[in-house]
């Protein structure tokens, strides 16, 4: 798979060109080709008509490319001057500090943007969107000729953007090019001049902003037909297993989700990164327990504080993360397929190999886990199979809902067909599962019903046969045509 | 096979050793001096089953040697003013747990990194016994030296002791839930955590455990000697970390068992009567341990590097 194909982009000084595209359509992959994090294998970069040949993070910075992310990348126990100085004042090691001079430049720089800070302040003492600006000054402080801002409004409240959005109308102002990406249509109308949309790794037009619509870019976003290689729904949506009314939890960033699962359904549960879909499988899991609001398994009300006693529920989660959070690679599948349920098949203290081994060899079997046998270890296994290992960790307790996050990330095309079947007939067999997805194809293809998420709550219910129009849509927070 | 690799190296280079001795110093299977090695050794291996299940479990606990002291001295005291010598151990296990229940609650309860606590338990633990006792010996009653019994009787007894716990423990940490939380956190603590496992109670549990290992390797020790040394017990945290690293428990968690352990422990202590029977001066004891683990750390790095390739 290639993350980027053929892509040509161009910034003019004095502009701000957006950059929009679904989750993985290569932004950001764009972005380490552009700051010389990764290396482009074919094509070329010219910067102000001269061809680069090697670009790197060092060299990058030299010709005035910046880049301020999504989560400012600054020392949280040094000040505010002593992080611009950092990144501004040559890089020997044994020189004298000018402290003064240090601070006075960090002041302007601040004062240049319009930000109120102290150039004192420790840098884990402020707030996201100024740790931003400090960013912003630091590129400023080097010359920065080309900014990229990567979902810079993401964390920041209404007030806080209207200032971030006057920085950089300066910034294009002084003639500074700025590629700003954003999931936010509204900012793209607001800021853009030009916008470039990517999907899956290729650029699909270049236009100008005050030519497109909100309807003309999600079209341009989305754009490509569902295949049919999904397996067909052969289930039946049963009684509700899981009903949640006006749930919220601050700290995970989730608020007022009502929402109901039944069985033999499964559940699609859409939205752009950082809408909250994680967030809230971790809330019914119990990592990040709700604070307010209910949640009904079989019409019984259950509080849910600890991943124990959600499994005692019958809910399973297979987390995003596999390799962070699932699978545990030195340890034999069959250790990692009972680990959840060793309260149930070793009854006592003592372990039973015996059961073990034939529990494995079962789901072995019947998830068609290809390994050498019960006793290889997580990290012998390609990531497809490692996926049916965590899938199997979490089938073995029985479960009434199953929560699946990025069932597909990363595994090739012939697992992903595979586990897709898995998940089917797991429906089939009266399963009521949560299918988290960034991968819009799958969503559509496999979900019964698609709840789709935006801030941290359900911002549509679609049906099953939705277009990806209709949900990209949703996502993006345009609500007409969502019922 | 190849799981085992790290520990069968341990074993092989222990059986090199030993087959080394037998051609250039047969005097080092002389029965009697063999078994006193092996007596001296018998507390550290107790010690050490509990730091490999520590250590697996990605923790530390450099406060073993104190709380041996405190353990030691304790035992010695009570056994002078006349308890029966059952009692007397069990009170010493007794205090091993609480102060492993101290380092437990506040790793796994406060959540503190262990070095800093067991540290901060290591010096506090050693300089209230300093301040307490003023460096006096304890005389122990007669009855309690070897348990009463002959030398050699004493010897056995003890060697046995510390040869069944380690196989107990050994088919413990395999064939027992427990034993396989304490792996499966040492790995990974969050993915044990999804899967219901609670780290923070495993962590606690290995802490009173290593606790109750180090109250009971005192006894042991204390059982050799006519009296007790307020210093005993000055450098174990070294000794049994070094067999511990030497027998095959990665230190950054998870991997490991208690029969490398055990291989390492006795390469290490071989060290020193190798070097006597080769006339070799005993300045040279250290460097050669240093270098054992040394080249045990090494190739660990050198496969891991490999395996990640």
């Amino acid at each position: 798979m290639r993350a980027l194909k053929g892509v040509s982009f161009d910034l003019q000084a004095g502009e701000v060109h957006a950059l929009l595209g679904e989750n993985g359509a290569g932004k950001s992959t764009l972005i380490k080709v552009i700051t010389g994090a990764h290396q482009p294998d074919g094509g070329s970069i010219e910067i102000n008509g001269e061809r680069i040949t090697q670009l790197t993070p060092a060299s990058a910075h030299k010709l005035g490319i910046a880049c301020i992310y999504q989560q400012p990348a600054l020392f949280p126990d040094l000040t505010v001057a002593e992080n611009i100085g950092l990144r501004l004042e040559p890089a020997s090691a044994i020189r004298k500090v000018d402290w003064p001079a240090r601070r006075t430049r960090a002041g302007e720089l601040l004062k240049r943007i319009g930000a109120e800070i102290s150039p004192d302040a420790e840098v884990r003492l402020l707030s996201m969107p100024e740790q931003q600006l400090v960013e912003i000054a630091c590129a400023i402080g080097a010359g920065a000729r080309i900014v990229i801002m990567d979902e810079p409004t993401a964390s920041l409240t209404q007030k806080e953007q209207h200032l971030l959005f006057a920085v950089v109308k300066d910034l294009r102002a002084s003639g500074v090019g700025v590629i700003y990406i954003s999931h936010r249509l509204e900012e793209i109308f607001q800021l853009a001049d030009r916008v470039t949309v990517l999907r899956d790794g290729e650029s699909v037009g270049t236009n100008k902003v005050s030519e497109m619509n909100e309807a003309s870019l999600i079209k341009l976003m989305v754009g490509r037909e569902v295949s049919a290689i999904y397996p067909p729904s052969e289930s039946e949506a049963g009684e509700v297993v899981l009903a949640l009314k006006n749930l919220s939890c601050a700290a995970g960033g989730v608020r007022d989700v009502t929402l109901e699962v039944r069985s033999g359904e499964i559940l699609g549960l859409a939205g752009l990164v950082g809408a909250g879909r994680t967030e809230l499988a971790r809330v019914l899991f119990g990592i990040t327990p709700a604070d307010s609001g209910e949640i009904l398994l079989n019409d019984q009300r259950v509080r849910i504080s600890s991943p124990q006693e959600a499994v005692a529920h019958g809910i399973a989660y297979v987390p995003e993360d596999r390799r962070r959070h699932g699978v545990i690679l030195e340890v034999p599948i069959a250790h990692n397929m009972t680990m959840a349920i060793h309260r149930r098949i070793f009854s006592g203290a003592w372990l039973r190999f015996g059961a073990e081994k034939q529990l494995a060899l079962d789901f072995i079997r019947d998830l068609g886990v290809k390994a050498y046998g019960p006793d290889a270890p997580g990290g012998s296994l390609s990531g497809g199979n490692q996926q049916k290992v965590s899938l199997a960790r979490w089938l073995a307790t029985k479960p009434k809902l199953l929560i699946l996050d990025e069932p597909t990330q990363g595994v090739d095309v012939g697992a992903k067909s595979e586990i897709h079947k898995i998940i089917r007939r797991l429906a089939k067999e009266g399963l009521a599962v949560l299918m988290i997805s960034s991968d819009l194809p799958e969503v559509l293809g496999m979900s019964d019903r698609i709840a789709v998420m935006r801030g941290g709550t359900i911002a549509g219910m679609l049906p099953g046969k939705s277009d990806a129009h209709t949900v990209m849509a949703a996502a993006l927070g345009q609500t007409e045509g969502v019922k | 096979m190849k799981r085992h690799f790290r520990e069968l190296s341990v074993a092989a280079a222990l059986a090199l050793v030993l087959v080394g001795l037998a051609i250039v110093a047969p005097a080092f299977f002389q029965p009697q001096p063999l078994l006193s090695l092996l007596t001296r050794e018998a507390p550290t291996l107790v010690v050490a089953c509990g730091m490999a299940l520590i250590i697996i479990a990605r923790e530390i606990d450099i406060s073993v040697g104190s709380q041996f002291a405190v353990c030691s001295v304790a035992a010695g005291l009570l056994a002078a003013k006349g308890w029966p010598l059952p009692l007397v151990f069990v009170s010493s296990i007794t205090l091993g747990c609480v102060m492993g229940a101290l380092n437990g609650w506040l790793i796994a309860g406060l959540r503190l990194p262990s070095i800093v606590v067991t540290l901060a338990t290591m010096v506090t633990l050693r300089q209230g016994l300093n301040m307490v006792r003023q460096g006096e010996f304890v005389n122990l009653p007669d009855g309690v030296q070897w348990f009463g019994m002959s030398q050699v009787a004493g010897q056995w007894t003890l060697v046995a002791a510390a040869l069944v716990l380690l196989v107990l423990m050994a088919f413990a940490t395999r064939h027992l839930a427990a034993g396989r939380f304490v792996y499966a956190v040492g790995t990974d603590a969050e993915a044990s955590r999804l899967a219901g496992i609670r780290p923070q109670l495993v962590t606690f549990a290995v802490f009173v455990l290593i606790g109750a290992l180090t109250g009971l390797a005192a006894m042991m020790n204390i059982v050799q000697s006519p009296q007790v040394q307020p210093a005993s017990g000055a450098g174990l945290e070294l000794k049994v970390i070094a067999a511990v690293v030497v027998g095959g428990v990665a230190i950054s968690g998870g991997r490991g068992n208690l029969w490398g352990v055990f291989a390492g422990l006795l390469l290490l202590a071989c060290v020193s009567p190798a070097l006597t029977h080769l006339r070799i001066e005993a300045y040279w004891e250290k460097a050669i341990q240093g270098a054992i683990i040394l080249l045990a750390v090494v190739t660990d790095g050198l496969r891991s590097r490999k395996q990640n390739k």
